[in-house]
């Protein structure tokens, strides 16, 4: 199942995304403050979201090696 | 507010539109040219995850608790990552096995047992039914929204057949046959379908995106401002933060990621749109980032909405149709209607492919096994099944459908759809174990799963299941308030104490816990038998082997004729041959009729099938036709032995073709041996031969040829004609000694006397020749096991041929015996010119004759590779001495027979 | 005009009644027993027909034809090739060093005496 570079780094970046996604690292971005206007938890959780599926694209997209 | 007439039209407009897109892509699927072969389709089709639970519950979900919406959909999310692995898996095992549902891919994995199979379809259909309640109060609640007045009850208490949403259920279970059981097919595939669904995920998209930028820029000045209002309300507040002010449940976040990451494989919707309707398993590599991609983007407004909402209407509205209400209060009718069509657009694509989804479970594992324990079922010839099937299939969209309506009626007010919809998840997350560990762990066997499946669906049952039963006012919520019949430790919902869990991690805990630690448990207990071990290998090792390549796990008798007819009872007899016919061409077979019944048509019989009624029912049915034999487990390794084998054997048949390949170069290469040796026999035999028929000639035509002349060619005549005879006499001994074919007349033999014997032979030619001959030999010599014939012919050539080369009158030979303790040599001096160091092995070759050409005294060439021949018989042998002063000394030895064996070394070349 | 004919063998049985077959009928015989001497003697005395025996030792039949053909002086000279090897490959061998006829040993003396007369005749 992990032969190729392509599926070892498809689990670390789950592993990644596991560890961003949940508690404590999670919580690191609770709090009162904000960005660009925004308050920073939902934003932080979005930016995080999209972070993890642009790379996932990269990873799925680029060449098999 | 809109008429219902209004509402009602568009609704059905809308779903007109959509039957139109479904029988599109079923025709341009009949021609050939299929829509939905792209991935940006498959990954649009995945979306059909987000049903009217997206659409009303998430937004009531960030109402009540902020971002606590979004673990739903993170877990798909982290799922996606590993799709292309797990899915990829997945999706190749089903293909090759021709795996139509999740419990057929459950049951197959676990030697296509039906046990399993059921019960797999039994939790299915008992864990769906509340989603399916969610779709049908989904549409509800939307389509009171749009036409009562803000503000009037959602739900009446009217009895079911004025209730608006029991028909709605039935609309819904007709536009689902409609969709998906208006014929067999074997694949179970659904093109229309999934076009269908593919542009229902884009209208719900861009009808929330709508929705959304409406509430955000239409309603406010943008999220700044949107968030900076919000924020000034403490409650709204909170909802921004992780802790919601009362503290972080960690485990619930992680519980719910974990059960929606899991759901994502398991509910029969996702299973149908991500396996079973695959086209192309390389689709995954695009779909696996634009479903989350997707996600994202349905997301992204929910707070939002959410947050104006609350600001709009302040707290206490009903959160859940914000995306209707907000546009009605701003007399955005149309906008509404538009919401109105995606948030029906998504509870519809639901209930369809999930209806299709686990009606195909229902005939295949639930119904046909049943079916086919009575013999007048099994008996019945020649008739058609697959109207029956369809019938069956279509009883069972409709009990789905009602079964929903039901739970709604029933149990609708107890949760919020997200609660409802989590229940589901927390059923179908019971297959998790028993399919995944089914793909990656050989070991799995079906005791195991049968155990942690019962085990997981009997504990949701009691945590989950009953209590929203029973707080739904159907029963007293005494057993949950304190347990069955008082016992605490047994509360559903803080079983042995463990009360700090919500109610749904909890559950959550205890039904994986007692899954996964009965599968691994029982699993171990025993070996897997012998049809799962195959099954196990061919599931887990997909990646590695081809599976119609592969070992056919079989061994039985079977008849082509019974197969043929099997299959076409429930695809048709046209399309039965038709695949018959395939198969015999992808086998190399000249015609279906010629194609053997063995084990690797059995398993594409029961294969195809299998598309048709289940694996397991289909390998019911083909066990009802052939006459199978038991495979043991040792059958099982012997196949697998035999596949490995047949590897091994080929590798071995290319060696071996390499070896015989030298072999044969270094026969060619003794053939031409052999054939200048027949090339020079006959040469040498012709050339005596010409000369006596050239002189016979002359002498018969010239009748005057004087008689001198005439007695000159006699002697010719006569002399090459011996000649002749000595050549061929030596040819052939020379033949029979290499052949092994020569006499041999062993006695004992004094060497002192067979010498004597033959220098005394040679006197006359010696003194003719005015040579002396000398004679040096022991006293005492023991007797020497040999044949002396051979050995005097040999003494004979050595002493002839020193006869030949010594000068003539002054010739000396000198012939000495020696013998030690290994045996006697024997050397033939002569003071003649010797043999030149370029001839001196050549002299042992056949038809080689020493001196120069024009001296050449009289000789066949023959002598002295026969004499090596007979020294070699016996174990001894000869050569020539190149170590004298002067002329040639030629010498052979012969052992004594050590081991008693005068050994047969007649076959040297 | 006596034609002559080098007899070229290395089996003096055969020479002697090869010499004595051509002697008696007319012709002018030369005599070499090996191929070095058949070519010199070719050479020297320029006979129109060769009889050449194939298997010689030092230079065979076949390379005192070659030699032959591959000088100029020499091309003209009729060459009837003899040999007790009769195998298709030899024949074929012979006609392609450029032998003018290939008889096999043991041949019959009519048939001998009319191959040469035929040769001699097409001059």
């Amino acid at each position: 199942m992990l032969e190729s570079l392509r599926s070892q780094r498809l689990l670390a970046l789950f592993c990644a995304g596991l560890a961003l996604l949940n508690f404590p690292l999670l919580a690191l971005w609770d709090r009162d403050s904000s960005m660009l206007g925004l308050p920073l938890f939902p934003i932080a959780l979005f930016v995080l979201w999209a972070g993890l599926i642009a790379v996932l694209a990269l990873i799925l997209e680029g060449r098999e090696d | 507010m809109l008429g219902a007439p209004w509402v009602v039209g568009v609704a059905f407009a809308y779903l007109l539109l959509l039957f139109a897109v479904a029988s599109f892509g079923d025709r341009r699927a009949r021609q050939g040219r299929s829509v939905i072969g792209t991935p940006w389709i498959y990954a649009l089709s995945m979306a059909v995850y987000c049903s009217a639970w997206t659409y009303f519950g998430s937004v009531g979900r960030a109402a009540s608790g902020g971002v606590w919406f979004l673990p739903i959909y993170l877990g798909p999310m982290l799922a996606m990552i590993l799709a292309w692995m797990l899915l990829r898996k997945m999706i190749r095992i089903a293909r090759e096995h021709r795996i139509t549902s999740i419990a057929d891919f459950i049951a197959s994995r676990y030697g296509k047992s039906q046990a399993l199979a059921g019960l797999v379809t039994l939790i299915t259909v008992v864990g769906i039914v509340p989603y399916i309640a969610l779709q049908l109060k989904g549409i509800a609640v939307a389509y009171a929204l749009m036409t009562n007045a803000p503000g009037a009850p959602v739900t009446d208490a009217t009895p079911w057949w004025a209730d608006s949403t029991f028909y709605v259920a039935l609309a819904l279970a007709g536009f689902t046959i409609v969709f998906g059981a208006r014929h067999l097919d074997s694949a179970e595939r659904h093109e229309g379908m999934v076009a269908a669904i593919a542009f229902e995920s884009m209208v719900k998209l861009l009808a929330f995106l709508a929705v959304g930028a409406f509430a955000v820029w239409g309603l406010f000045d943008g999220l700044g401002d949107l968030f900076a209002r919000a924020r000034a309300v403490p409650e709204l507040a909170r909802l921004l933060t992780l802790g919601q002010g009362t503290g972080f449940a960690y485990e619930q976040w992680f519980a719910l990621t974990m059960l929606s990451g899991l759901s994502v494989l398991c509910l029969p919707r996702q299973f149908q749109v991500m396996v079973v309707e695959n086209v192309d398993e390389r689709h995954l590599k695009r779909a696996a980032w634009v479903f989350p991609l997707y996600l994202l983007l349905i997301n992204l407004f929910v707070l939002p909405i959410a947050l104006a909402g609350l600001l709009h209407f302040g707290a206490g509205a009903n959160a859940e149709g914000f995306v209707l209400t907000l546009p009605l209060a701003a007399g955005r009718e149309g906008l509404a209607l538009l919401a109105f069509v995606g948030g029906l657009s998504a509870a519809t694509g639901m209930v369809i492919v999930e209806a299709i989804a686990v009606s195909t479970m229902v005939c295949n594992d639930l119904v046909m096994p049943l079916l086919l324990r009575t013999r007048r079922f099994r008996a019945a010839a020649g008739r058609d099944h697959t109207a029956f099937l369809l019938g069956i299939r279509r009883a069972a969209i409709v009990c789905i459908l009602l079964l929903g309506y039901l739970y709604f009626r029933l149990a609708g007010e107890a949760y919020a759809l997200v609660g409802i919809g989590l229940i589901s998840f927390a059923a179908v997350a019971q297959f998790a174990p028993a399919m995944l560990g089914g793909m990656y762990w050989k070991g799995g066997t079906r005791e195991g799963a049968l155990a942690g499946l019962l085990a997981g669906f009997a504990i949701w049952i009691y945590t989950l299941m009953l209590p929203s039963i029973a707080k739904s006012g159907w029963w007293s919520t005494g057993f949950v308030e304190h347990g069955p019949f008082g016992i605490a430790l047994l509360k559903p919902e803080a079983l042995l104490g463990m009360a700090r869990l919500d109610y749904l991690t909890h559950s959550l805990f205890w039904s994986l816990l007692a899954n996964i630690g009965l599968y691994v448990a029982v699993s171990l207990w025993r070996a897997p038998s012998a049809g799962e071990t195959s099954q196990a290998l061919l599931f887990v090792d997909v990646f590695h082997r081809n599976a119609a390549a592969g070992p056919a796990f079989w061994r039985g008798r079977a008849r082509v004729a019974d197969l043929l007819p099997l299959l076409g009872r429930f695809l048709g007899t046209a399309r039965a041959e038709a695949l018959f016919d395939e198969h015999a061409r992808q086998r190399g077979v000249p015609h279906r009729d010629a194609l053997q019944p063995d084990a690797r048509l059995v398993r594409f019989v029961e294969r195809q099938l299998a598309g048709a009624i289940g694996s397991a029912s289909a390998r019911v049915m083909v066990a009802s036709v052939v006459e199978e034999e038991p495979l043991d487990l040792d059958d099982v390794m012997r196949i697998l032995d035999e596949a490995s084998q047949i590897r091994a054997y080929s590798h071995r048949l290319e060696q071996v073709t390499e070896e015989l390949k030298r072999a044969n170069e270094q026969l060619k290469s003794l053939d031409r041996l052999k054939d200048d040796f027949m090339s020079s026999v006959t040469h040498e035999l012709r050339t005596p031969l010409t000369s006596i028929r050239a002189l016979a000639e002359l002498m018969r035509d010239d009748e005057q040829m004087p008689a001198a002349q005439r007695q000159e060619f006699l002697d010719i005549v006569v002399a090459e004609t011996e000649r002749l005879s000595r050549l061929v006499n030596q040819v052939l001994d020379m033949a029979k000694i290499e052949s092994g074919h020569a006499e041999w007349h062993n006695t004992d033999v004094d060497l002192r006397k067979l010498l004597t014997q033959a220098v005394q032979t040679t006197t006359e030619m010696m003194r003719e020749r005015g040579a002396t001959v000398d004679l040096h030999m022991p006293e005492t010599l023991p007797l020497l096991r040999a044949d002396a014939d051979r050995l005097i012919q040999v003494l004979l050539n050595l002493l002839s041929n020193a006869a030949k080369f010594v000068p003539r009158g002054s010739g000396h030979i000198d012939v000495r015996l020696e013998s030690d303790s290994t045996g006697v040599t024997i050397a033939v001096q002569d003071n003649g010119p010797g043999v030149p160091a370029g001839q001196r092995e050549l002299i042992f070759e056949r038809f080689r004759q020493g001196g120069d050409a024009l001296n050449r005294p009289q000789g066949t060439g023959l002598g002295l590779p026969i004499s090596r021949q007979i020294v070699e018989h016996f174990g001894g042998s000869m050569w020539l001495r190149d170590d004298t002063a002067q002329g040639a000394c030629f010498c052979f030895s012969l052992p004594w027979p050590a081991s008693g064996a005068g050994t047969n070394s007649g076959d040297k070349t | 005009m006596t034609h002559r004919i080098l007899i070229a063998d290395d089996e003096p049985n055969i020479v002697v009644s090869l010499e004595y077959l051509m002697k008696r009928a007319g012709y002018e015989v030369l005599i070499a027993r090996d191929g070095q001497e058949a070519i010199d003697t070719i050479r020297r005395e320029r006979p129109q027909l060769v009889l050449l025996d194939v298997m010689m030792p030092g230079k065979t039949g076949f390379d005192v034809c070659q030699e032959l053909r591959a000088d100029e002086a020499l091309n003209g000279t009729l060459v009837l090739m003899l040999t007790a090897k009769g195998r298709a490959t030899d024949i074929e061998k012979g006609l392609g060093v450029g032998a003018d006829a290939y008889m096999t040993k043991p041949f019959s003396t009519k048939d001998l005496l009319a191959k040469v007369a035929e040769m001699l005749a097409a001059r």
